[in-house]
């Protein structure tokens, strides 16, 4: 922040891994009513504290997402009470249920749409697997073969609790967020594609099933009981 | 609420050369349910509905049912005298025969008005392949539309008269029936922790076992899915 009065002036150009001051310093400086910061926390505090989900449910899952929005739980005291009806309004896909093949384009689709900075947290065993029908004919086996997920919460269903405990993590990994380098977010970073490859409806699949650039089975030695 | 056998009775006596039969349900609900023909189908329905005693205003849930070919062996106990005398020796004759398959629809009717029900209809097709058409009751019960394109989306059962008769939960290109008995899911595996039962069966065509002489055993990676 130029404008800010800034004792002592720093050089302009300090490597980060030298700070100009100390925390403890800028504690004191607080104290006085001197407020110092950087763009780089102003942006990751600000975008932490205002992750607004999209209103949108999937199935069982949702329920509990709903009841995390309510007055009981109150989402609301973590800063993503608003919930938008409108993926351009949104920054947070909650995928909150089973993903079924039939749906998972509509869910890519709705991740393209959404402006970045945009986060996915995958909610309960279907969104993170494909939970207890992942044996099943139409069922996804987990939202991260199409998009990046930031975090999973594990559950079936999550409770409430679990969810905002998401946030609270999701709201952690923003802020350890930088505005360059290797630790910058997704989308500031140039190798960044931005739109996700949306699958089409095959035969008797998903084509293709899974995205390879986001996602790839891992390789599993099986080792046989004698 | 008079019985299936009661409702039958005035069923013959109102569409005389209706092929009608009741089908017996040895479960503990036993309910017996109607098997319809398809010529009369949709009068039967008709009358049902809007018969002063019966009034089934109500249809609540339509499902199908799959018969594959079965092999039916029966077992003829006869006894034969014994030339010499003695003890007549029991003799036991076994014939086999196939019971041709078929696809079963099945109607649960209830009615509002009076507070009674269910009756059970039962429309079967001709065969599993070419003749699995029936004739469709929704121009009588309008809330048989979903549920019958669910038949027809899940079975295959094609309803002759319904008015927009398009798969419902799988997509419109999707081949094949995934209810029916003979649905060979699509080999989809990626991979699974900890597989067991028909998963370990195909894990174990996807990451063949280790050599036991190999010292350190290498995974393989999954050919491609779908
Ligand atoms: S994880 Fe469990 S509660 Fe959540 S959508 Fe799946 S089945 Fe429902």
């Amino acid at each position: 922040m130029s404008d800010a009065p800034t004792p002592p002036p720093s050089p302009a150009h300090q490597p980060a891994s030298l700070p100009a001051i100390t925390d403890a310093e800028r504690a004191e400086l607080r104290r006085h009513g001197i407020l110092l910061t950087s763009l780089q926390e102003l942006y990751t505090w600000g975008n932490s504290h205002s992750v607004w989900p999209l209103n949108f449910g999937l199935a069982c899952c949702a329920i509990e997402m709903i009841a995390a929005s309510m007055a009981k739980f109150d989402i609301a005291r973590f800063g993503s009470e608003v919930f938008r009806p409108s993926p351009r309004q949104a920054d947070l896909l909650i995928v909150s249920g089973t993903v079924t093949k039939k749906m998972a384009p509509q869910v890519v689709r709705l991740w393209n749409q959404m402006p970045e900075p945009k986060y996915c947290i995958a909610m309960g065993a279907c969104a993170i697997s494909g939970g207890p029908f992942k044996q099943g004919y139409n069922v996804l086996k987990g939202i991260d073969r199409f998009i990046p997920v930031d975090i999973y919460i594990p559950g079936c269903p999550p409770r409430p609790e679990a969810l905002l405990h998401g946030l609270v993590q999701l709201q952690e990994k923003i802020k350890g967020f930088t505005i360059k380098g290797p630790d910058a977010p997704r989308h500031l970073q140039k190798a960044d594609a931005g739109e996700y490859p949306v699958p089409e409806f095959g035969a008797r699949d998903l084509e293709p099933p899974h995205n390879p650039a986001v996602w790839s089975a891992p390789t599993l030695v099986r080792a046989e009981k004698s | 609420m008079e019985s299936i056998e009661q409702i039958r009775d005035r069923l013959l006596a109102r569409f005389p050369g209706a092929q009608l039969a009741v089908v017996a349900n040895p479960g503990p609900a036993a309910q017996h349910g109607l098997l319809l023909d398809h010529e009369h189908a949709a009068a039967i329905a008709l009358f049902l509905r809007d018969d002063p005693v019966l009034r089934l205003d109500q249809c609540t849930n339509v499902t199908g049912i799959d018969w594959p070919e079965k092999e039916i062996v029966e077992t003829v106990k006869s006894s034969v005298p014994d030339p010499a005398g003695g003890p007549a020796k029991i003799v036991e004759t076994k014939t086999k025969r196939l019971q041709p398959g078929c696809l079963e629809v099945v109607y649960h009717l209830y009615s509002v008005q009076h507070g009674h029900g269910p009756v059970i209809l039962r429309l079967r097709t001709g065969n599993r392949t070419d003749a699995v058409s029936v004739p469709s009751l929704t121009p009588v019960w309008r809330a048989c539309e979903f549920q019958e394109r669910e038949v027809f989306d899940l079975f295959g059962v094609t309803f002759a008269g319904h008015p927009d008769l398009r798969r419902i939960l799988m997509w419109d290109g999707f081949k094949d029936f995934p209810m029916r008995k003979d649905y060979v899911e699509p080999d989809d595996y990626e991979w699974e922790p900890t597989p067991h039962g028909a998963v370990l069966e195909k894990a174990k065509v996807h990451y063949p076992a280790p050599a036991p002489a190999a010292p350190a055993p290498t995974a393989v990676p999954p050919p491609a899915a779908g």
